[in-house]
């Protein structure tokens, strides 16, 4: 039986496929979220913990506001990014896993 | 200041709109083509389409006006919105697309197999629709009045006209034509004022933000101490982030788009350009922001401060220059305006034909009526109301009213998204009682602070973002009725998630989804 039909009829073996399918996208997804929050969320505690923060300048420009207006961006396109790649990768894999059978 | 500029722009932006549009309506003929472009969309097209439809007023004057007038903190809105493809990239987009549903009602039924939350979402959709539409005929009628000094209630009537006449005429392909131009008008309207007003600035000496008489006073210039003085601004900070990240997800005029997207695939890719697409844009709005602070420091008599963007180059350069870039920009918000009005018409509109005008005609009528003219009906349906409530005056800025909309949102769609697409205990009564838990939560929450119920203290400040503690319970309530329920998981889950989860590159022996219009 080919594994396309094995998965379409939910047999042990196709469940098993999209068990590991939906168990590894899962992780990458969790995975950026943690980092994405860990990267985000720990900015309004250090401008609270580290009051120096503030006076920081880079020329003209508070630090704070180099940070939230301008670096997020591109940290967060890089992001997508790598999720992006990596999500089409387990796709992939999963995709010879099953044409191989 | 000379009226002519500013009418000319924002007739040139309306006239453009329609003209795209009357063009779009030779090339829609059937009804799918009518609503999903027959999904013939690039992932280019509808990053910018995407981009066009998402740059709300909100966007385009309201993060400026909060820049000015609260400050530092205010720069979460944007990396909020922007972060919010991200949290729904690596969240539901690819299985979204898959899942071959066209609304959020969609999804729901789809997933859960019950016309009962289709219908629940159906009204969530409308909740949010109008609550979005609000900001967007009020920012209209300020952007309106302060270029050319009409009555506030012309501007929203404009758009209401044009976004009525666009949507009945063309439906979605003249749309995701549409939006995508929107995009890049809206990029140079808001970039080119912005390289001339800092030039003009660094010439003169680069003169230092006046700040003492902001809300945050001294505060100004540093995170943490804004939201209007108001109380805990850390708690709000945390809690209108969550709202922005995880209610774009659950904003009705975004699933859409997916849906144009040939496959899950593109899907990804189209979300990943929007980022950069939005990144671009937002690292100019601050700006007039802090310009604002240099040479408004106080506002005109009766000016509010989302309208800062469009006063400062008058401020700076008076004179032909000024004149010219606000212009400008006044078109490049009437643009903003117009798009994302337009794709929330469209799956309001969309939402209210389909679940409450269709089966009502179909029973007079037998089901013999054209399916294209209910949804006509509808769209009309769909712009006046929110038009007619933005002429009440609510004192909420243009931004404050959007937030609320995606904290009602990632109080209601976000969890079922997140639980439909991966869980798999998710049962019927548990996605029910979560949507109508975090509705009626947040919508409470949303009704009090406008209608200027409690400001101060903690009270306050959990009612102004009430993200923070409704999308928890919302989670909460609708996983632990579904545990309590397992009879009422839906038949066809195991199928279902295969489908939302399968590369298509398998060709998986499945049935393909098909159109429902």
């Amino acid at each position: 039986m080919p594994a396309t039909t094995e998965i379409d009829e939910q047999t042990g073996l196709g469940k098993v496929y999209m068990a590991a399918l939906l168990r590894a996208q899962l992780r990458l997804t969790v995975s950026v979220l943690v980092a994405v929050a860990a990267g985000l969320g720990v900015l309004p505690l250090l401008f609270l913990v580290v009051p120096a923060t503030h006076e920081l300048r880079v020329w003209l420009i508070p630090l704070p506001w180099i940070i939230l207006g301008v670096l997020v961006y591109p940290v967060v396109a890089l992001a997508a990014l790598y999720y992006v790649r990596h999500a089409e990768a387990i796709e992939r894999d999963f995709a010879d896993l099953v044409d191989r059978r | 200041m000379n009226a002519g500029f500013g009418i000319s722009a924002v007739t040139f932006v309306c006239v453009v709109t329609l003209g795209i549009g009357a063009f779009g309506l030779r090339l829609s003929r059937t009804t799918s083509d009518f609503y999903v472009a027959s999904r013939v969309v690039s992932p280019g097209w509808n990053a910018s389409a995407i981009g066009g439809e998402y740059l709300s007023a909100a966007s385009f004057l309201g993060i400026a006006g909060l820049v000015y007038t609260l400050g530092a903190d205010m720069l979460w809105f944007p990396v909020g919105y922007t972060v919010g493809y991200l949290v729904l990239l690596v969240l539901v987009a690819a299985p979204l697309r898959r899942s071959g549903a066209y609304t959020l009602p969609d999804f729901a039924e789809d997933r859960l197999e019950s016309v009962p939350v289709r219908r629940l979402s159906s009204l969530l959709v409308i909740g949010i629709g109008w609550l979005y539409l609000l900001p967007q005929f009020k920012g209209a009628g300020l952007a309106l009045s302060t270029v050319t000094g009409a009555p506030s209630w012309v501007g929203g009537l404009i758009v209401a006209v044009v976004v009525m006449a666009n949507v009945v005429a063309g439906g979605m392909r003249s749309i995701t034509l549409v939006q995508a131009v929107q995009y890049w008008l809206k990029l140079t309207a808001i970039s080119i004022p912005v390289f001339v007003l800092l030039w003009i600035w660094l010439r003169s000496g680069a003169p230092q933000p006046h700040i003492a008489a902001t809300p945050a006073g001294h505060g100004w210039t540093r995170p943490l101490s804004g939201f209007g003085g108001r109380d805990h601004p850390v708690y709000a900070t945390y809690s209108m982030l969550l709202a922005l990240c995880f209610g774009t997800m659950g904003l009705p005029h975004v699933l859409v788009r997916f849906y144009t997207n040939p496959d899950a695939r593109t899907a990804r890719r189209t979300t990943l350009i929007v980022i950069g697409l939005l990144g671009l844009f937002y690292v100019f709005t601050p700006v007039y922001g802090i310009l604002g602070r240099v040479y408004l420091p106080t506002l005109p008599q009766g000016a509010q401060a989302d309208s800062v963007v469009l006063l400062l180059p008058m401020a700076i350069s008076p004179g032909l220059l000024g004149e010219l870039l606000s212009a400008l920009l006044a078109g490049g918000a009437f643009a903003a305006f117009l798009s994302t009005a337009s794709g929330l018409t469209i799956s309001v509109a969309g939402v209210i034909d389909q679940d409450l005008l269709r089966p009502r005609i179909n029973a007079r009528t037998g089901g013999d009526s054209v399916a294209v003219q209910g949804f006509r009906i509808a769209a009309v349906a769909a712009v006046a109301l929110p038009y007619a409530f933005s002429l009440l005056s609510v004192r909420v800025g243009l931004a404050d009213t959007v937030g609320l909309a995606f904290a009602v949102a990632a109080s209601t769609f976000c969890p079922l998204l997140v639980l439909g697409v991966w869980w798999r205990r998710l049962s019927t009564t548990g996605a029910a009682v979560g949507l109508v838990t975090g509705g009626v939560l947040a919508m409470s929450a949303v009704l009090v602070t406008m209608v200027g119920g409690v400001h101060s203290g903690w009270l306050g400040a959990l009612l102004a973002q009430p993200a923070a503690w409704t999308m928890p319970i919302a989670f909460l309530v609708t996983v632990v009725v579904s545990l309590n329920t397992p009879s009422r998981i839906p038949k066809g889950t195991a199928r279902t998630m295969v489908r939302l989860h399968a590369p298509e590159t398998l060709n998986s022996g499945l049935p393909k989804p098909t159109l429902r219009y």
